[in-house]
């Protein structure tokens, strides 16, 4: 490029007039923007948000207290007490999960033999106050209530690559 | 009693009236100002921008200006007080006080004083001691270097457009306002225009108020990344809407310079049928519009400027090349006797 | 004129007084307020008089320029003034007597000194009656067609005090690496970057 190019391309401040129709083409374009409260994007099936705790198609709940969640738990979020119930089946007294401490890596759900401990497709589970995220069994029970269609979907794609 | 009356007090009143035509409307533009900058912004980053409060989103900046009125004012306590007050006053009060002599049309004008354009230059080159008066104030270091950045950027693109003005004024022959957009008219149109001639000034005195109005890319005063937020880091509430109200209203001042200066003020760009239907006012605000557009644009175009290049820009790009051209111009004028009121 | 009478003293009133806070303010940023405020109500007096050209370069020239570098020089000031005050009163009976002095000097020049009876007539270049131009074009008038060279010549005094300024603090640093922007942007792709094939365990 010669001098007299260069010159022009200076005191025309082409580059810049450049660099402002390329923004100029963008604002007629589609926008990208998600109307999120009303819009949402997919979702993998591999999701990790908020966890469930889930029961049979009879109403039994699966979590037999084995207690390897709380073990892997990198976190340390979970934790299980366990007592054999009147009918002598081995199940938990108490399941909570402090969701402030959690990470949503997804390990308990790796780790349970039974796919008690599953994490849900959920993310809109914000709270106004600290307390309300120290999920307890019964929050967890009645989130897998409500999420049971969705997880098991989820979880039947998910099958073949297990 | 009458000729008190007459004399003073009708007079008074009818000015406060006219002051109130005036203010009503800019404020309502500063606030769809912003507004217009959050959509026209989104749009060139592909998004949707404030939707969601009213139709559009158009009761956005109702919206905001009520929360900034019920939030609670902090002072800093180690601040100084009266100063730090007085600071976003300063701001406010200076980019309203500048729209007494813009002329909306042909003798609409709230004062048609001799100085006018001095008297816009004087203004604008006050708003420096708001900003300097909050970032010391504040007492805060990003407040304070913010309040630097912004006193010497401010002065040294003043510099610039004062001689940019000159050119102007040299085609034009008089200080006045209004005799400045009529020295424009002629039998070509928005070709005789003085961004048409003097084409290279339009555009530096369009990037020296980007300058002035501390907008991007010559936002240092106020860098988020670096700043925080500059000189207005402390204020919350309403020194804070204050100082928001002004700015805005400054940039709409200045692009209502650029129009009258350069872009024929409230003259259509054709004189003929259908240009010359819309009134005068119209063509005005469609020009600050326009110029306005530009502002955002260039904000979602170009990255902040690095300070040592800013002041380079300032003294040894555009000093020099807008002192040229004011001995150019003068020079070419008096060669061909064009030069206006030889008296 | 009642109202313009008013006016005057309102902003005479008030320029004294700032005059008066300027040097006696604790603060000096206080003071360097002051000062502006000074200036401020010196225009308005300059309107008062008609003369809205100077008032405006008043306030361009001295409010937007030399005071916002008064107020940077004086925000970066770190001084103690308290520690500053203390010789306040040993310095007292000198300073007054100069003063004094100085006060003397003044009124006794004043005293004795009569206008020129020509210096009433407006010398060579009488200014133009202020009925038939505008003080604009009178102040235009003045300097860049009557006093010219004396203009020009008092603008090159300003120069070589520019000129000096520079001279005495400009040092030159060796080995201090400067951007050239021009030569940045001169750069091109083809000229800056080579691609070569660079074959395995030989390196280039």
């Amino acid at each position: 490029m010669g001098f007299m190019d260069r010159a022009a391309q200076t005191v025309f401040l082409s580059e810049l007039v450049a660099g402002m129709g390329l923004t100029l083409r963008y604002m007629f374009r589609s926008k990208v923007t998600i109307n999120y409260p009303y819009e949402k994007g997919p979702l993998s099936p591999r999701f990790r948000g908020e966890h469930v705790l889930r029961r049979y198609p009879n109403g039994e709940e699966r979590c037999i207290a084995c207690k390897l969640c709380e073990a892997v738990c990198p976190a340390q979020a979970i934790t299980i007490e366990a007592e054999p119930r009147e009918d002598g089946s081995r199940r938990t007294t108490r399941y909570d999960i402090d969701m402030v401490k959690c990470i949503y890596c997804g390990f308990c759900q790796e780790a349970c033999p039974v796919d008690a401990i599953v994490e849900g497709p959920n993310f809109e589970f914000a709270t106004e106050t600290r307390e309300e995220l120290l999920y307890d069994k019964d929050k967890l029970l009645a989130n897998g209530d409500r999420w049971e269609i969705e997880i098991a979907a989820n979880l039947s794609a998910e099958a073949p690559y297990r | 009693m009458i000729e008190l009356w007459d004399g003073y007090v009708w007079p008074t009143i009818w000015i406060v009236i006219k002051i109130v035509l005036i203010v009503g409307p800019l404020l309502l533009a500063v606030a769809y100002l912003t507004y217009a900058e959050r959509k026209v912004i989104a749009a060139m980053h592909l998004r949707k921008g404030p939707n969601v409060v009213g139709p559009f989103g158009l009761l956005q900046p109702m919206a905001d200006g009520l929360k900034l009125f019920l939030k609670e004012t902090i002072l800093p306590s180690r601040a100084n007080r009266v100063v730090f007050l007085i600071g976003p006053m300063v701001t406010f009060l200076l980019s309203l006080i500048a729209w007494a002599v813009i002329p909306f049309g042909e003798g609409l004008v709230l004062a048609d004083i001799n100085v006018g354009i001095l008297y816009l230059f004087a203004i604008s080159s006050l708003g420096v001691y708001g900003v300097i008066m909050a970032g010391w104030a504040s007492n805060s270091k990003y407040a304070f270097l913010g309040a630097l950045r912004s006193a010497a950027q401010m002065v040294s693109y003043e510099v610039s457009m004062g001689f940019v003005m000159i050119t102007v004024l040299l085609c034009v022959g008089s200080l006045n306002v209004t005799e400045i957009v009529l020295a424009q008219q002629g039998p070509w149109g928005m070709f005789g225009w003085f961004w048409s001639p003097l084409f290279p000034m339009a555009v530096i005195f369009f990037i020296s108020t980007l300058a002035e109005t501390n907008r991007h890319p010559f936002d240092l005063p106020e860098a988020e990344a670096e700043l925080v937020a500059g000189f207005n880091v402390e204020y919350s509430a309403m020194p804070f809407a204050l100082f928001y109200l002004g700015e805005y209203a400054n940039m709409i001042l200045m692009a209502a310079m650029t129009s009258i200066l350069f872009l024929g003020g409230w003259l259509p760009p054709f004189d003929i049928a259908p240009f010359t239907w819309i009134p005068g006012p119209i063509w005005f605000a469609l020009k600050i519009a326009t110029c306005l557009f530009v502002f955002l644009w260039v904000r979602a175009t170009f990255p902040r400027y690095r300070y040592d290049q800013l002041m380079r820009l300032g003294w040894k790009v555009f000093l020099p090349v807008s002192l040229a051209a004011v001995v150019i111009v003068s020079g070419v004028l008096i060669a061909f006797d064009l030069a206006p009121g030889t008296s | 004129m009642i109202v313009q009478g008013l006016a005057f003293y309102l902003f005479a009133f008030i320029a004294v007084a700032a005059a008066v806070m300027v040097i006696s303010a604790r603060n000096p940023v206080h003071s360097v307020l002051f000062l502006i405020l000074t200036f401020f109500n010196a225009a308005a007096l300059f309107v008062l008089m008609g003369a809205e050209f100077l008032a405006m370069i008043l306030i361009v020239v001295y409010v937007g320029a030399v005071a916002v570098m008064f107020l940077f020089v004086v925000m970066m000031l770190d001084i103690n003034f308290a520690e500053l005050r203390q010789g306040f009163l040993q310095y007292l009976p000198i300073g007054g007597l100069v003063g004094l002095v100085l006060l003397a000097e003044l009124l006794i020049i004043l005293g004795g000194w009569t206008f020129a009876p020509e210096a009433a007539m407006g010398g060579s270049a009488p200014a133009p009656a202020p009925e038939t131009v505008s003080n604009t074009d009178a102040l235009g008038q003045l300097i860049y067609t009557h006093y010219f060279y004396l203009f020009q010549a008092s603008g090159l005094v300003l120069l070589i005090a520019m000129i000096g300024a520079i001279v005495l603090t400009h040092r030159r640093r060796p080995g201090v690496r400067r951007q050239n922007i021009g030569d940045q942007l001169r750069r091109h792709p083809d000229e800056s970057v080579e691609v070569r094939k660079v074959e395995t365990g030989r390196g280039i």
